[in-house]
């Protein structure tokens, strides 16, 4: 498995947009089903300006896309994208799990007790 | 050794990780305060850490170098800033030059480790703060490929039991 590398640019972008809630259900949304803009907004008590704010917000950071069909607006998730975020904090995650099982191991050696 | 939780905070850049191992609480200090202890596991083993100083006081300080698969040297440090024995450690780790001194490079990570006896285990439960995401990401790419070797390998040794 290998970690597309990311600049500084697009981690930031990716972090200041899964940072707010109602982002975070517009990217839950948005990966069930595609919708439109509109139909997004209902979900909210907030305006349609906000939400497109919002949604303008997660298609910078490259989580979701937006198309434009007819007169309506259709965001859809990116799932490569959100994947890529998800491997990031999972790998250092991992870091920690691996020293973990070398402490678990140096402690069940008999010796161990007795050392410095 | 049982991984009881972890939980990353992406709005603080924070992952918190609890473990639990079956020794006493005393016991789970020295992998932290014995140099020669915590060298075997701070880092992974193509890529071991050598702890040429540990002050491990208040205010002490630590230099470390891990050596990679074909000599490199990647120097790092430690800033003790609390220390209550045997339960509460608090430290700033970030990269060195190659003098093995602090060189600034992507700030500081903060580390809180807190050891707590539950009857005959002892729970160890870690925070990281980073400073930025450039930093994360340059601890996770360090990491990384040996933490994925790792967990194949222990894939491999199911598969062959």
């Amino acid at each position: 498995m290998v970690v597309h590398e990311l600049s500084e640019l697009e981690i930031d972008r990716i972090f200041q947009a899964m940072a707010d809630a109602t982002r975070r259900d517009i990217i839950k949304q948005a990966m069930l089903r595609e919708q439109s803009v509109s139909e997004l907004a209902k979900r909210y008590r907030m305006s349609f300006a906000a939400v497109q704010k919002h949604v303008a917000v997660l298609e910078r950071a490259s989580l979701i896309t937006k198309e434009k069909r007819g007169r309506e607006q259709l965001v859809h998730g990116n799932p490569a994208m959100l994947h890529r975020a998800a491997q990031l904090l999972d790998a250092y995650e991992d870091i920690w799990r691996q020293r973990a099982n070398r402490i678990g191991e140096l402690l069940s050696e008999p010796s161990q007790g007795m050392e410095s | 050794m049982t991984v009881i939780s972890t939980h990353k905070d992406t709005e603080n850049l924070t992952l918190t990780f609890v473990a639990e191992f079956a020794a006493d609480v005393q016991r789970v200090w020295r992998i932290w305060e014995d140099p020669r202890q915590l060298e075997r596991w701070w880092g992974p083993p193509t890529w071991p850490a050598t702890f040429v100083r540990h002050d491990f006081v208040p205010g002490g300080e630590s230099r470390y170098y891990m050596t990679g698969p074909e000599g490199e040297k990647a120097g790092g440090w430690w800033k003790t800033t609390t220390i209550q024995a045997p339960n509460t450690l608090e430290f700033d780790d970030g990269f060195a030059g190659d003098d093995g001194e602090p060189s600034g490079f992507l700030g500081t990570t903060h580390c809180t480790v807190a050891l707590e006896a539950d009857g005959d285990i002892t729970r160890m439960t870690t925070t990281s703060s980073f400073e930025s995401l450039e930093q994360l990401e340059e601890m996770v790419k360090m990491g990384m490929q040996e933490g994925m070797r790792e967990a194949m390998g222990q894939i491999d040794a199911v598969l062959a039991s």
